[in-house]
């Protein structure tokens, strides 16, 4: 029994069926639905009416002008709010990579001991809700908050730089709630590291940058690939960060998107533009698994 | 192996780094935690110490109650997710590649790609169909939706362990005569326990955060805590709030440590 | 795979169900809106346990709710929202046996235009959006909604505005003297312009503002009266102007569900808070007002003569009940304020 098993490809399917199961009924059917809202036209005071339409789809790329309506033109306001959305959420990749790197790279060089605590120490701020954590990052920047109240006492500056309601808040905010989903991914690759090659490194006089990207970076590789995904993906369709720490001045695509299900009214609008938001996340993701994939396919070829 | 030769793992400017990360980290939650305990209602003014906020908070029954469902919900959400994740995080990475595997990469991290205001929106109609056929109106809509949601982030940490571990390990083992199940409970389980933990409390996270998707399945009397937050969001946050945070951290914060001193004796 | 999916069913049913059981009922309120006092008093009672559940918008309840199998008894849907729940049929006709006391009602608020005669709904609280000034840092006429609009030099960059789409944009076509849900291009024309020629000057969009003002964050502000009041009570520099081209008045309706699971408790419930001590609690929590006869008698005395619940008699016409626009008024309205706020 054992044999026939675990020879073919079966017992592989066996043990993704579960999660499949689950990722079926409660992820991807229900997304289906979403498809065919974006063909139907809006029912009043929101939902829908079972009439096919292509207007949400034409009005995620097109307007007609609001006072001639035989105008037509590019959706300019849509594609802000999209370049916007992919610019920070790169940004937002960006530092992590930056600040997780270095924090994983600490906590898997501690003896082994004392490497539980410090994981454990990253992750405590997560255990605080992001809505708390965002108020949190509030608090801070301020024009009253802790940073500006201790330059102002020091006498550094003397009226409060204002960080609240800017991208830089929004950048902040997305990189401090969403640092943990990079730094665990990290630290798990690191962690099982073989530093023997380091070691290799080192022996054959090979300097600290290209010990760290020879030898390093190469076996960090699936941890970095998983952090950025993890990272990138919920800050493009981050609702609640913009809204608090931009002040709800300008809109993220997530916003958008609420929008047009809310007070907007347009669910079919809504529906194209969430629809529009998976192809651009599926294809940038395609695009850097399979660059991923050719780069290792040269190194083991 | 690793255990000699500090040096090598040393890289200049890391460790600032790391503190500077941790410092920031920590800030904003020593000032949340701070201001609970102030005598005035503002977040900004002190006005000297007070445990009012506490008792507010633990005199309002609904706070009570929407932490406790969240703490629940976590859990459960996240433990389905971390098993079903390591099932299917070994059956896509031992024994090479085979059709349909990319599709299976997809379906998993299917609910990442989304943004969540489109998964409650989805689910709204769906599980409302359900309730109107079933009239089923429990928490397992919520637990399958949280499930769903938690296990691509459960599955990435422990893929990403299981492609570091040297297969040659199982190898061996198979070469000792131990069937691929002994393989799997002596050898892989073990080795991918730091894996599991991560994912664990990712999922752990990611289902305490997730605001819009249980906003649009919850059923009467089944807020969490982000969703009565979200709730208060267009009333003013009172230090009642920081109180709730503060006690929530101190809670996990307990049940955390203990599940880290319990994987931490088996597993080495 | 059968098996799987019948295991996986059974660990999901398996979870616990809503109880039904007698003595509850089911409020699906606006979040941090429900006197935790009231419920205790109505609990002491009747015996009946309120289990309280929170919405964000009315959009979010109406959406929710439409789509059944939600269990909810009682729901506080806004005046704009309220011919939608009657016309779709989701809300039931109140029970003269049981509501007994909707005389109790102020008479203002009996024929109201979203529910003549109150058949289906009883007043929760009202309230005006009106313009919050820093009165050390402008002090000119607060009745204006140019304040917000077209900000004078000292306000410009230091106001707050609440993401509330009708709102703002009621406020801009009244300030150009249109109507609600007006098509008159001139006018949609003009509110655009100032609309985006105002909004570089807007520091944010917020909700939970109360702090920032408080603190000075904010100098001004489009504010609902009752958060105002909050402010002031904290910082006496604050004071709510009603612009005189027109502001909009709301008001949170309490109604019972069509298919409520538990109809005559939620009939007890709506009866109760007709009562003047009872929607009294109801104001002392949220700082609005609650259009039942005699309440204030049993108010928090920082609620009597509040300048931010007693409407100027000279202001009141300006007040203007808000409107569920036609779907492609509405459509309008949205490409304006995305255009605003790309």
């Amino acid at each position: 029994m054992r044999a026939p098993l675990f020879r073919g490809h079966g017992w592989k399917w066996l043990l993704c069926a579960p999660a499949l199961t689950v990722l079926l009924l409660a992820a991807s059917g229900p997304l289906l639905i979403v498809l065919v809202y974006s063909f139907l036209s809006p029912g009043n005071m929101g939902g829908v009416v079972w009439e096919f339409s292509t207007e949400g789809w034409f009005r995620v790329f097109f307007r007609r002008d609001i006072f001639e309506p035989d105008l037509v033109t590019w959706n300019q306001a849509h594609l802000a709010v999209f370049w916007r959305s992919i610019w920070l959420s790169l940004q937002t990749t960006l530092i992590c990579a930056f600040l997780g790197f270095p924090t994983a790279w600490f906590i898997a060089t501690r003896p082994p001991s004392t490497r539980t605590v410090w994981l454990f120490l990253i992750t405590i701020p997560f255990w605080t809700n992001l809505l708390i954590r965002t108020f949190a990052i509030q608090e801070v920047i301020r024009n009253n908050g802790t940073i500006n109240t201790v330059l102002m006492r020091l006498g550094v500056i003397d009226s409060p730089i204002q960080m609240m309601f800017t991208d830089f808040a929004v950048l902040l905010g997305m990189a401090y709630v969403f640092l943990p989903l990079m730094v665990l991914p990290l630290y798990a690759a690191m962690e099982k590291m073989d530093f023997r090659l380091v070691e290799a490194g080192y022996d054959l006089y090979a300097s600290r940058l290209m010990v760290l990207w020879h030898v390093i970076l190469p076996q960090v590789k699936p941890g970095f690939i998983a952090g950025s995904i993890l990272v990138f993906i919920p800050a493009i369709g981050a609702y609640v960060t913009p809204r608090v720490l931009g002040g709800g001045r300008t809109m993220m695509l997530g916003n958008l998107i609420a929008l047009q299900f809310g007070q907007g009214r347009n669910w079919p609008l809504g529906a194209a533009l969430a629809m529009l938001m998976l192809v651009v996340v599926v294809g940038a993701l395609v695009l850097y698994l399979r660059a991923v994939n050719r780069m290792e396919g040269a190194r083991r070829g | 192996m690793a255990e000699k030769g500090y040096s090598v793992r040393r890289l200049p400017g890391f460790g600032l780094i790391a503190v500077l990360t941790f410092t920031m980290l920590y800030l904003p939650i020593v000032i949340l935690v701070f201001f609970s305990f102030n005598a005035g209602p503002s977040q900004a003014v002190w006005d000297g110490f007070s445990l009012q906020w506490y008792e507010a908070a633990f005199q309002n029954r609904q706070v009570r109650e929407v932490s406790i469902r969240s703490l629940w919900l976590a859990a459960t959400a996240a433990s389905f997710a971390t098993v079903l994740a390591t099932l299917a995080a070994l059956g896509t990475t031992r024994g090479g590649r085979f059709p349909g595997q990319t599709m299976i990469y997809a379906l998993i991290n299917q609910p990442l790609m989304v943004p969540e205001i489109v998964t409650g929106i989805a689910l709204l109609i769906f599980v409302a169909a359900i309730k109107v056929q079933t009239g089923y109106t429990g928490m397992g809509y919520l637990v399958a939706a949280h499930t769903a949601f938690c296990i691509p982030f459960a599955y990435l940490p422990i893929r990403a362990r299981l492609e570091t571990l040297d297969p040659a390990l199982e190898a061996a083992a198979a070469d000792l005569y131990a069937s691929p199940v002994q393989a799997f409970f002596s050898i892989t389980l073990p080795l991918l326990v730091p894996g599991i933990v991560a994912g664990f409390m990712l999922g752990f996270v990611i289902s305490l955060d997730t605001v819009v998707i249980t906003e649009f399945v919850k059923s009467a009397g089944q807020d969490t805590l982000p969703t009565y937050m979200l709730g208060q969001l267009r009333r003013t946050v009172t230090p009642e709030m920081n109180a709730i945070a503060t006690l929530f951290l101190a809670l996990s914060l307990i049940i955390v440590t203990a599940f880290f001193l319990i994987t931490r004796t088996r597993g080495r | 795979m059968k098996r799987t999916i019948a295991l996986a069913a059974a660990a999901l049913m398996g979870t616990t169900a809503l109880a039904h059981a007698e003595g509850v009922v089911n409020l699906y309120n606006w979040g941090n809106y429900t006197s935790p006092e009231l419920l205790e008093r109505f609990t002491e009672e009747t015996g009946i346990t309120v289990n309280v559940t929170d919405f964000d918008s009315n959009d979010t309840a109406l959406a929710r709710i439409r789509q059944g199998g939600h269990g909810f008894d009682i729901v506080v849907p806004s005046d704009t929202y309220i011919q939608t729940w009657i016309t779709e049929g989701l809300l039931q006709p109140l029970d003269p046996e049981i509501v007994t006391a909707r005389d109790n009602i102020e008479p203002v608020f009996v024929d109201v235009p979203f529910d003549p005669g109150r058949e289906y709904t009883v007043p929760w609280a009202w309230g005006t959006t009106g313009v919050i000034v820093d009165t050390s840092v402008f002090d000119g006429d607060i009745n204006d909604a140019g304040l917000i609009l077209n900000p004078p030099a000292e306000l410009q960059g230091r106001i707050n505005v609440i993401p509330e789409m009708s709102d703002v944009m009621a406020l801009a076509i009244y300030y150009h003297g249109g109507e609600r849900c007006t098509t008159d291009r001139d006018v949609l024309r003009a509110v655009r312009d100032t609309l985006l020629e105002a909004k570089p000057h807007w520091l944010a969009l917020d909700y939970g503002a109360v702090d920032s003002y408080v603190a000075g964050d904010f100098a001004a502000g489009l504010y609902w009266n009752g958060a105002s009041m909050r402010v002031r009570l904290q910082n006496d520099s604050f004071a709510y102007g009603y612009p005189v081209t027109g502001y909009p008045l709301w008001m949170d309706n309490a109604a019972v569900l069509a298919d409520a699971p538990n109809r005559d408790n939620a009939m007890q419930f709506i009866n109760f808070i007709l009562r003047p001590e009872n929607a009294a609690l109801i104001s002392n929590f949220a700082r609005y007002s609650n259009g039942i006869t005699g309440s204030i008698e049993y108010m928090d005395d920082v609620m009597r003569d509040a300048p931010e619940i007693d409407v100027p008699a000279e202001l009141a016409a300006a007040g203007r009940w808000g409107q569920a626009c036609p779907q492609d008024v509405n459509d309008i309205h949205t490409q304006i304020w995305t255009e605003v706020l790309q």
